[in-house]
């Protein structure tokens, strides 16, 4: 038997100091956090955070590389979602694993079956039991595929449930819900915990988090900030406690002529499939010059945002105007070719492993480099070779790009994307997953392009980055643009209050 | 207890370019069960199977036969795939070139030879674009599922013929579905004497070259491998996927639609009824085993005709089914996709 650790009676889960690895960063750093029965206890923090890692640890779709976990006082060994399981863990993710065709009752059942012959009625009546005994409202005879997306929700809660769990992961739930559904979500929740159940919430939204949970626990960067409970804790504090307190050293600052507007968006709006309302009405202006950040926590809108000025999307309304030309819902070719210098926010999605770097730094504007409809490979190949020295990227302009680190990756976007001496350059996600060395080269290199008198938007979840680069800083909640303050007057902590759909602009003024 | 977790993990490229060749010896190895099973001596099996058909001229010449039409197939499904247009109507479309082919022959009576074919060939284009067009249209505009709409298309020309055949283009004299005989000077021409190598084989050599260029130096090329390859992030740099698919499903039934008319000119002179023998199919099997790539799918329809070869000369000499050597080529063509999704992955001991 392994030695007995710390014993705490109400603890139905506890996890020490664990720590997980993936190649050189580290995920989670020597995290502890336990949960109590009958508690909704949120884990927040920013994106990245190592939230969900953590989450998926303890549901055993990950195994720690130290560290240990109790369930009920007793070390347990989780290598798989089956161990979590007979732990009684369940977890539910954004992404459902339900079965469209099957009815919702057949979906419960999957799995959990026992015996080889299924009786319709049987599985009906004990879904029933199910759905009464736990107060979330389903129709078991109803197929998954006729549901919304709430629905399918409370069929993954109860599904967790039948299978006996008495602590439920909840993984960001409300972030594919509409305000209603957030609601019924909650009162499902409420009743659970009062029957001795116990919830993890995770999200990265503080006035949910405050809304619901009994205990706190915050992480940033893959390290624990602290677990506070409710009663002695603000959505200011918290807000603090996500972004962190350091202060950032401003470089940049002068005061500079704004120039004329370059980009200008006015009353952008943008309905997805789902019927969901991504963009409302948002209007910006980049003008010559300026470094525009477009801040907010993930999933508000900035996604949309992007997708729509680097002409992988049409908005249903508004319009978008680059440079004298309007370039609402017009393609990625005719956008560049207007003079817009774009990196996307999955570089992944920007480049092409498959091919080389040479390749992928031409493939942007290919006719220049055709004659009569053959490559000019020479040309191509010294085009590339500049651009790795100028950029400072490791790799031969032969290698394929798959071969390249997230770093080099990004340069040859950023190459290709501000070679042509665009007017105005979108940096989307910019730095996410990069090294420190490669960070500050990106953020130089954009900072680059605003002296050169290029507009500059950039678009980051990343408080540090938005206060080191920018002139003015517009934070974007659900959709709406919340308010553009001068980059002087933020601090984190104003930031984080506008992040979290607290505050608007103009209460901004009596802080 | 020794655990083993399966990961994904790409091996490096080169491991790609050898597949074929450990597929061949993992064939040989699955299909000596089947060898043992029909009582003939294995090493006598894969004598006459492999090295026999290199020991005459008539053989050789016909395993080049043979490899005529699967350098256009296999060209076409290789060209399709390596845009993300999974082409499996390469079948179809040759019969639409050969349909073409036939009628052309017959209208071309009395022209010369340096008119006639030059309007075969690209008459045979036509007609594998046009049986191309319905399913490329129906996926860049509508996003329906190519794999469905080209395999259906495939059946829906087997009637097509049929009725040409039982209908209008029946021979009037002997009454036997087929249609007449096209002009002399509408037939691909002889390579060499007393043979059976016409100038398709030429064709077939030439296109393989042209794609290769195409696929390899050329902007459009660029932008096929591109949407083949991440089409998300061709989109974003701006290539115009719909456009390049499209280009892509229609010179790819164009060349399928070659080999087409190649039968009729070169092999047949008339259409009959399963003219074809699965060629379109085989060309699946030849693009898969090239790799997708021009030069190895040359190398993949040689090795498929004289896998045919082959399976011929070891029935004749062995007195063993001639299906033997379609489940040998069933098994390569099953070890060797096998073989290309297991590179993407590795086993690694766990705990």
């Amino acid at each position: 038997m392994p030695a007995a650790i710390e014993v705490n009676a109400m603890n139905v889960v506890k996890m020490k100091n664990i720590t997980k690895r993936f190649g050189s960063l580290v995920a989670n750093d020597n995290i502890d956090f336990d949960l109590r029965k009958g508690e909704i206890h949120a884990l927040l923090g920013e994106n990245g955070a190592g939230k969900t890692t953590l989450m998926r640890i303890l549901y055993g779709l990950y195994r720690a590389d130290e560290g240990e976990i109790c369930v009920n006082d007793n070390l347990v060994n989780i290598s798989s979602p089956k161990d979590a399981i007979r732990e009684g863990i369940g977890m539910v993710t954004q992404h459902f694993t339900l079965v469209p065709p099957l009815s919702v009752a057949e979906n419960i059942v999957l799995g959990a079956t026992d015996g080889f012959l299924l009786n319709p009625k049987k599985i009906r009546r004990l879904v029933t039991e199910a759905s009464e005994k736990y107060g979330i409202a389903i129709k078991p005879e109803a197929l998954v595929r006729n549901l919304s997306v709430g629905e399918r929700q409370r069929v993954e809660i109860l599904k967790a449930l039948y299978r006996k769990a008495k602590v439920l992961i909840m993984d960001e739930p409300t972030a594919v819900l509409v305000p209603q559904e957030v609601e019924t979500l909650f009162n499902s929740l409420n009743q659970l915990v009062s029957q001795e159940l116990s919830v993890v919430f995770i999200s990265h939204k503080l006035n949910e988090v405050m809304a619901i949970c009994g205990r706190i626990t915050v992480l940033r960067g893959g390290k624990l900030t602290g677990t506070v409970e409710h009663k002695d804790t603000s959505e200011k504090e918290l807000a603090k406690m996500m972004v962190g307190r350091e202060t950032f050293g401003v470089t940049r600052q002068q005061d500079k002529e704004p120039g004329e507007p370059i980009l200008t968006i006015a009353n952008l709006s943008f309905t997805d499939e789902q019927g969901l309302e991504r963009l409302k009405d948002v209007s910006l202006e980049v003008r010559c010059g300026e470094v525009l950040s477009v801040a907010g926590v993930s999933g508000n809108g900035q996604s949309e945002l992007v997708k729509i000025l680097t002409g992988l999307k049409k908005p249903t309304s508004g319009r978008v105007v680059l440079n004298g030309r309007d370039i609402t819902g017009s393609p990625p070719a005719v956008i560049t070719a207007a003079g817009m210098g774009r990196t996307p926010e999955d570089r992944h999605a920007g480049v092409i492993g498959d091919l080389s770097v040479a390749e992928n730094l031409a493939l942007e504007n290919l006719d220049e480099y055709k004659k009569r409809g053959m490559l000019d490979r020479k040309l191509v190949r010294e085009h590339a070779a500049k651009l790795i020295e100028e950029y400072q990227i490791k790799a031969t302009p032969e290698d394929h790009v798959r071969t390249l680190s997230g770093g080099n990756m990004q340069k040859v976007v950023m190459a290709r994307a501000l070679s042509r001496k665009p007017c105005c350059v979108l940096a989307a996600q910019p730095t996410r997953g990069l090294d420190v060395g490669a960070t500050e080269y990106v953020r130089s290199k954009l900072l680059e392009q605003s002296d050169r008198g290029a507009g500059v938007l950039v678009v980051s979840e990343d408080l540090n980055e938005v206060m080191e680069l920018s002139d003015r800083i517009a934070v974007m909640y659900e959709g709406r643009i919340m308010g553009i303050i001068p980059a002087l007057e933020a601090s984190e902590e104003k930031l984080g209050l506008m992040m979290a759909g607290v505050l608007e602009k103009d209460e901004t003024k009596i802080l | 207890m020794l655990k083993l977790r399966i990961e994904k993990a790409p091996a490096p490229a080169w491991v790609r370019s050898v597949i074929p060749l450990f597929a061949i010896l993992v064939t040989f190895i699955i299909t000596l069960v089947f060898i043992v099973w029909v009582r003939v001596n294995p090493l006598h099996t894969y004598y006459y199977f492999l090295v026999a058909p290199f020991t005459s001229t008539v053989s050789m010449i016909e395993l080049l036969v043979k490899a005529t039409p699967l350098f256009l197939t296999g060209a076409a499904v290789a060209f399709a795939f390596r845009s993300g247009y999974y082409n499996i109507g390469a079948e179809g479309q040759l019969m639409a070139g050969a349909i073409m082919g036939a009628w052309l022959g017959v209208m071309l009576k009395g022209s010369t030879p340096w008119v006639a074919l030059p309007v075969m060939i690209v008459g045979g284009f036509i007609g594998g674009v046009l049986w191309a067009l319905i399913p490329a249209l129906l996926r860049v505009k509508l996003k329906v599922d190519e794999v469905v709409t080209t395999l259906l298309m495939n059946s829906v020309i087997v009637y097509l013929v049929s009725y040409l055949l039982n209908g209008p283009w029946r021979d009037p004299i002997s009454m036997w579905p087929q249609s007449p005989d096209i002009a002399s000077s509408a037939m691909f021409f002889i390579l060499l004497p007393r043979s059976r190598l016409h100038f398709g084989f030429i064709l077939g050599m030439i296109t393989i070259a042209v794609i290769w260029f195409v696929i390899n130096r050329s902007g459009f090329g660029l932008k096929m491998r591109a949407a083949g390859s991440n089409a998300t992030a061709a989109r974003f740099a701006g290539v115009d996927i719909e456009k390049t698919i499209l280009t892509t499903a229609l010179v790819s039934g164009g060349i399928a639609g070659l080999a087409g008319v190649g039968e009729i000119a070169g092999v047949h002179f008339h259409l009959i009824q399963g003219f074809s023998s699965n060629l379109g199919y085989t060309g699946i099997v030849v693009a898969t085993l090239g790799a997708l790539n021009p030069l190895g799918v040359g190398i993949a329809a040689l090795f498929m005709g004289l896998i045919e070869t082959g399976s011929l000369t070891v029935s004749r000499a062995l007195g063993v089914p001639v299906y033997l050597g379609q489940v040998v080529q069933a098994t390569l063509m099953l070890v060797t996709l096998g073989m290309f999704i297991l590179t993407g992955y590795r086993l690694k001991r766990e705990g």
